[in-house]
């Protein structure tokens, strides 16, 4: 210890974060020119994919950080997605720009959603969820001008219409589908990566630290004047927005809509759950590795239906026993590498001292 | 039939007629809730499988009355023990090792389970749907005054009773629930007086599979299902027991009659109202009585 004035300041990235921020942003860019590279159908993979993980980043939100086990965010995937499509069918809105407004009528829903089943702790929360995403469905379904029952489709002038198709026609001599396609797909892109970068400026916040220490002790954390209320309204609030976008850009993609296939607990939270499980719950990096998992066992056997389900019900059960942390907790824990650290470290006189994490396991923060 | 009596009293022997199907209906619903209760009262463990585990029961039943050409009652009663030890090994050997402070395992194990369940039936049985055959019984009722009691739904309703005072008899007179309640609220100091919590967890779900057979004969009898029918019954199960209020077992069977009350009343309005009245009648108790009528537990 030298005997001049100490001063020190915090610091949270790493070496490894560094290098993996401009890997991250070397990827984005190539995956942008993806349209003009490879072919419509790994298009639509990678917009299956890039949707799939803004879900997932949201359910891993909510439960990972604000403890909210929801099962009920297929209300907003639905919601969202209705919403829009009642914008363009009904007002005649641009889908892109309906797209982007149905997060407000997500945060709409997620209102009185949140007013009721806010009234219910622990896991009753989650089935409280879940039965307000069965109302909103019911009502949906009772909605005659966009189909009841049956649902209906997005008019193809639509399509046609929206806004930057003809550019892309006009320009790279792209078909309306190919056209579409490539805007849905560049949307995801930038949802997924500003979802991403918001969700980790959210954590490494004074709040995100709130909400990290309401996770860990909730009791303690209000003993510090962390109001935990406020904190899970603004994450179901903040989630429901995104969710809502997500869900409308996932049926601007499919044209087609129906209440049982929008608000489906299988398709947009069983796999979101799985997602997130086998990934690592409570990181940002959990659930991109858990997309990775979850998307090469879909390709691979998908097409044996009911086995498929059955199979990732036993690998979700098999890493909540031997492995809670998931796949990224197992690979954290050894290596000791974190992609979006926010663990605050010390850095006296210029120098690193870090205070060494004793912990086994995936939670950071 | 509703055509032939005369127009001045039909409205009002439509309400009572109405009120009584959807009070007897309330007692099917009070059979869903009473396993899930349980279940929740001793283990704090929502196990969010129970539906797909009635459905599970009512296969059970169906192939046993099915296979040997006996009456399904006789089929339940054989169902029973193999529920019993269904749910105990469940207990014992997986969800026991999810419990503990954090509710997250608990939750996405029985979720897990749940989808597990519902793809092994599809497996099995197909998505076909079915029911347990019952011969003149289903059709039979009770002429009582101005409305007619179908004799299955009066069943299920007296079962429901028995049910819950024979579980209140357990949980509060017999050794077996003082072992349950002692477990409930502290286990390691219950494990000290000679207790092994983990036993009675087992035991306790055991028991829950019990009742979950009694209301899967009752369900299975009554209406169609398949194997996706499970997560409606766990719905149903769940708005019974919030609106009868936590961890109490009368509660569940108020919950289910006024949930039972408010689908039939839905459904005379319109028939695709039924479900939704339901889950209407749910969130107003949430709104203003959020502890629901008897509440018991704290939490």
């Amino acid at each position: 210890m030298s005997s001049t004035a100490q001063t020190w300041t915090t610091k949270t990235g790493t070496r490894a974060s560094g290098l993996f921020g401009i890997a991250a942003i070397l990827v984005v860019i190539v995956a942008a020119a993806a349209p003009f590279l490879v072919s419509r159908d790994i298009v639509q993979d990678l917009f299956f994919i890039l949707t799939m993980l803004v879900l997932a980043q949201n359910w891993n939100l909510l439960a990972g950080y604000a403890g909210l086990l929801s099962i009920g965010q297929q209300a907003f995937v639905g919601f969202g997605a209705y919403s829009m499509f009642g914008m363009v069918i009904l007002l005649g809105v641009d889908p892109l720009l309906a797209t982007l407004l149905a997060g407000f009528f997500a945060v709409l829903l997620a209102i009185p959603s949140g007013f009721f089943s806010f009234r219910l702790q622990g896991a009753y929360f989650g089935v409280g969820t879940w039965v307000i995403a069965e109302a909103v469905r019911l009502v949906v379904a009772q909605w005659k001008a966009l189909g009841g029952g049956t649902g209906t489709s997005l008019p193809g002038e639509a399509r046609k219409a929206m806004f930057g198709v003809d550019f892309l026609k006009n320009t790279f001599d792209m078909k309306t589908s190919q056209a579409s396609d490539a805007i849905a797909y560049w949307f995801a892109l930038v949802l997924a990566a500003a979802t991403v970068l918001l969700f980790y400026r959210i954590l490494r916040t004074r709040q995100g630290l709130g909400l990290a220490a309401v996770r860990d002790n909730e009791t303690a954390a209000r003993a510090l004047g962390v109001n935990a209320q406020r904190m899970k309204v603004f994450v179901y609030l903040t989630t429901a927005f995104v969710t809502g976008i997500t869900g409308a850009l996932i049926y601007l993609q499919k044209a087609r809509i129906s209440p049982d296939a929008a608000f489906s607990v299988t398709d947009w939270t069983a796999y979101v759950l799985f997602i997130v499980v086998i990934g690592g719950i409570g990181t940002i990096e959990g659930p991109i590795v858990g997309m990775i998992v979850f998307f090469v066992l879909q390709k691979t056997l998908s097409d044996f239906g009911s086995v498929y389900l059955l199979i990732l019900g036993f690998i979700g059960i098999a890493t909540m026993i031997f492995a809670p942390a998931g796949l990224w907790g197992l690979f954290s824990a050894h290596t000791g590498i974190q992609l979006f650290p926010v663990r605050r470290r010390l850095v006296l006189n210029g120098s690193d001292h870090t205070l060494q994490d004793t912990r086994k396991g995936g939670f950071n923060g | 039939m509703r055509s032939t009596r005369p127009i001045s009293g039909r409205a009002s022997m439509n309400i009572i007629d109405t009120l009584v199907q959807g009070i007897l209906l309330g007692g099917l619903y009070a059979l869903f809730a009473a396993g899930l209760s349980i279940v929740f009262g001793i283990m704090r463990l929502v196990n969010l499988a129970h539906g797909d585990l009635i459905i599970f029961a009512a296969f059970a039943i169906l192939t046993i009355t099915s296979m040997f050409g006996l009456n399904p009652f006789l089929s339940a009663l054989i169902a029973a023990p193999l529920m019993f030890a269904a749910g105990w090994l469940l207990q014992y050997f997986l969800l026991n090792r999810t419990l503990g402070k954090d509710i997250l395992p608990p939750l996405l194990v029985t979720f897990g389970l749940s989808i597990i369940i519902q793809n092994g039936l599809l497996e099995g049985f197909a998505a076909d749907s079915r029911r347990v055959p019952l011969g003149s019984l289903e059709a039979a009722t009770i002429p009582l005054g101005a409305v007619n009691i179908g004799v299955m739904p009066l069943l299920t309703f007296l079962s429901a009773i028995v049910v819950i005072v024979g579980l209140n008899t357990l949980i509060y007179r017999a050794p077996i629930g003082r072992a349950f309640r002692a477990t409930s609220d502290d286990p390691v100091t219950a494990g000290l007086m000679g207790i092994r919590p983990q036993r009675i967890f087992a035991t306790a779900t055991g028991l829950a599979m019990v009742v979950v057979t009694v209301a899967a004969l009752y369900l299975g009898t009554r209406a169609n299902f398949d194997p996706s029918a499970g997560p409606s019954r766990l719905i149903y199960a769940f708005e019974a027991v919030i609106i009868g209020g936590l961890g109490s077992l009368w509660g569940t069977l108020v919950g289910g009659v006024v949930l039972g009350v408010a689908q039939t009343i839905g459904a005379t309005i319109n028939p695709e109202w039924q479900i939704l009245a339901g889950h209407i009648a749910f969130l107003a108790v949430l709104a203003f009585k959020p502890r629901g009528f008897f509440p018991r537990a704290v939490d």
